[in-house]
């Protein structure tokens, strides 16, 4: 027999089988919690869903009411010799069960929202899309060639990174009311709100790892006859562009978490406004739906731009994450 | 130690003699004059190199050797035009140098193949650096390629290769831009015993058969006299020139002349002024032992 390989040595690659399905088990488990939670009674469920409000005077059937607010006014019915409500265990209303969410987000693709005034739910995470990717393009058209000469050149560094350090310090959403002021109530102040969130680390994080190119490369590039431009772009760009790349994708992600604020400003818009809208609503299994969209969104995006990345860079023998 | 009677490391056979004086006539390819080098650190005035002064002539192969600490890195480095000197000036061909240029090809002991060119690419660089077309560029690092024997790898990238291969790579990638001389900074550092034996008769043959005038740094006593016409001996604190030493060793080089007296006389003189008996600075390996192992069990001497 052949014996398995071991479960927990320090930095040893999992075997492929046993990676597929320890991937699966991440998004498995959670679940698991989840369903545990909304279907078994006993493990939480602190509310009652009432079927028969009996002779309770504000019980309604359908209402949701606190176990000890069902007991007591049980108590009291039953002292005045009324007849009894009746209900079951339930989850409180923020707590959809995996089904609901599944149902919910399954009807979000299919049936028309009710209100003539909402958007679908794909219309609404496309206004996103548009607003990320105006706000991340824009910052790495300044930010990744900043960087890259923060990174390769001193003069530079000294020149821009004290303030670009004290910059990032500043809460991005602490603009929110200038963008408006300046951009008008739209997308404008909200790509503007994701680039300031963005763009100040993206100088910091490039120029980093443009210096962690390898000294010797360049002085080998400079015996050779490579001057000044060449240098920077025979050497320094392609040197560091797997680094780059990786934290491109690192970035990215950093670009979603600005959005929900961004898309707060103004006019609340995109995947926000739906979110709060349902909330408003308490349809919370869209809700729930929608953050779970934005969750599947990140992780293809990032899933799809790291097997990119293996193609696009052959010489990189730098580990990436595993599921990649 | 056994009492091998040695000639004198400067007894020469009229043929190497011959060989010498032939060398000596030749146009000189490098001088350097008077070359120092102080560090500051921490506010104190370290000095690297002192008046250091050398020619080497066309064709010829000379390899620096010194203590650790004697400055052969820090001379190397100012050669290529990678630091600045303090004091003291670089000739090329009589014209001084400055700042680094193709002029010096340089071969670097840490691997400096840019790893995302493949190996053809990487001997093009140096050609398409100074405006070749693509086209003649390419065409003359298949040639060098073929010179170091790896065509067979010339669309690998550099992580597909061994140590010993990558700096055939760094050396044919130095030669394509023809350069007047050729420098390298303990290029075989790196690498295995067996593979920097095969490394050294490769060195050997392509310097034989191409006009090129090498100025080789190693630590490696046989690799210095193996390799060398003459070499330079540092000394440390500061790096100054101690000897240099014309080896009595004839031509054509091979690994089996290691044990021929000549050879072993110039080891030794090499030996002497490297590791003098009682050196300051060397490190104490009169070490305080304690036995514990079983009385009379004794691996030295058989009871």
């Amino acid at each position: 027999m052949r014996a398995s390989a071991p479960w927990f040595a320090p930095r040893v690659a999992v075997p492929r089988n046993r990676a597929r399905w320890l991937t699966l088990a991440s998004f498995l488990l959670p679940l698991l919690v989840w369903s545990a939670v909304s279907y078994l009674p006993f493990v939480w469920h602190p509310v009652i869903d009432i079927d028969e409000p009996g002779d309770v005077s504000y019980f309604r059937a359908g209402m949701l009411v606190e176990r000890d607010q069902f007991l007591i006014e049980s108590d009291k019915v039953a002292a005045a010799g009324g007849a009894l409500p009746t209900g079951t265990r339930a989850n409180p209303v923020y707590l959809p069960a995996p089904h609901q969410v599944a149902t919910a987000f399954y009807t979000s693709f299919t049936e028309a929202p009710t209100r003539s005034s909402e958007l679908w739910l794909h219309q609404s995470l496309w206004n996103s899309i548009q607003v990320i990717f105006w706000g991340f393009t824009l910052s790495s058209l300044i930010g990744v060639p900043l960087g890259i000469l923060c990174g390769t050149f001193g003069t530079f560094s000294r020149l821009q990174e004290p303030f670009v350090e004290f910059f990032r310090y500043l809460p991005a959403p602490a603009f929110g009311a200038l963008a408006v002021a300046i951009l008008g109530i739209h997308d404008a102040p909200k790509i503007a709100i994701i680039f300031i969130g963005t763009f100040f680390q993206q100088v910091l994080v490039i120029a980093n790892t443009t210096r962690k190119l390898d000294v010797p490369l360049l002085e080998a590039a400079m015996t050779l006859g490579a001057r000044r431009l060449h240098l920077l772009f025979k050497v320094v760009v392609p040197g560091i562009l797997p680094d780059l790349y990786r934290d491109q994708r690192i970035l990215l992600g950093w670009a979603w978490t600005y959005l929900i604020v961004a898309e707060l400003i103004g006019t609340s818009s995109g995947i926000t406004w739906f979110i709060t809208q349902q909330a408003r609503y308490r349809n919370f299994d869209n809700v729930f739906a929608a953050i779970m969209m934005i969750g599947i969104i990140g992780l293809i995006t990032d899933m799809a731009l790291a097997r990119l990345g293996k193609r696009l860079f052959p010489w990189d023998s730098s580990k990436d994450r595993e599921y990649a | 130690m056994s009492e091998l009677r040695l000639p004198s490391y400067l007894d020469q056979s009229p043929a190497v003699r011959e060989r010498f004086e032939a060398l000596k006539r030749r146009e000189t390819v490098l001088e350097v004059k008077g070359l120092s080098k102080v560090f500051q650190s921490n506010g104190k005035t370290v000095a690297a190199l002192k008046d250091i002064d050398f020619k080497v002539h066309r064709r010829e192969f000379v390899t620096v050797i010194g203590p650790s600490g004697c400055g052969k890195s820090t001379l190397i480095r100012i050669l290529a035009g990678l630091e600045s000197a303090s004091d003291g000036q670089v000739l090329l061909d009589g014209q001084p140098v400055h700042g680094p240029g193709p002029d010096r090809g340089m071969v670097f002991q840490s691997y400096t193949l840019f790893p995302w060119l493949t190996v053809k690419k990487n001997v093009m660089f140096g050609l398409l650096a100074q405006g070749q077309s693509g086209f003649t560029a390419e065409r003359e690092a298949r040639q060098w390629i073929e010179l170091v024997g790896l065509d067979k790898f010339i669309d690998a990238y550099p992580n597909q290769l061994s140590g010993g291969m990558k700096q055939r790579v760094a050396i044919a990638r130095a030669l394509a831009n023809k350069p007047r001389i050729l420098l390298m900074d303990e290029p075989f550092g790196a690498l295995d015993a067996q593979t920097r034996c095969k490394m050294q008769s490769y060195l050997l043959e392509i310097w034989r058969n191409i006009d090129i005038t090498a100025l080789f740094i190693t630590h490696d006593l046989d690799e210095a006299v193996l390799l060398a016409d003459r070499i330079l001996v540092l000394k440390a604190h500061p790096g100054e020139v101690q000897e240099l030493i014309e080896v009595p060793v004839p031509r054509p080089r091979h690994a089996n002349q290691l044990m021929t007296p000549e050879f072993l006389a110039t080891r030794q003189r090499l030996d002497d002024l490297i590791h003098p008996p009682d050196a300051e600075g060397e490190e104490d390996t009169n070490l305080k032992m304690v036995r514990l192992t079983r009385v009379g069990d004794d691996v030295e001497v058989q009871a």
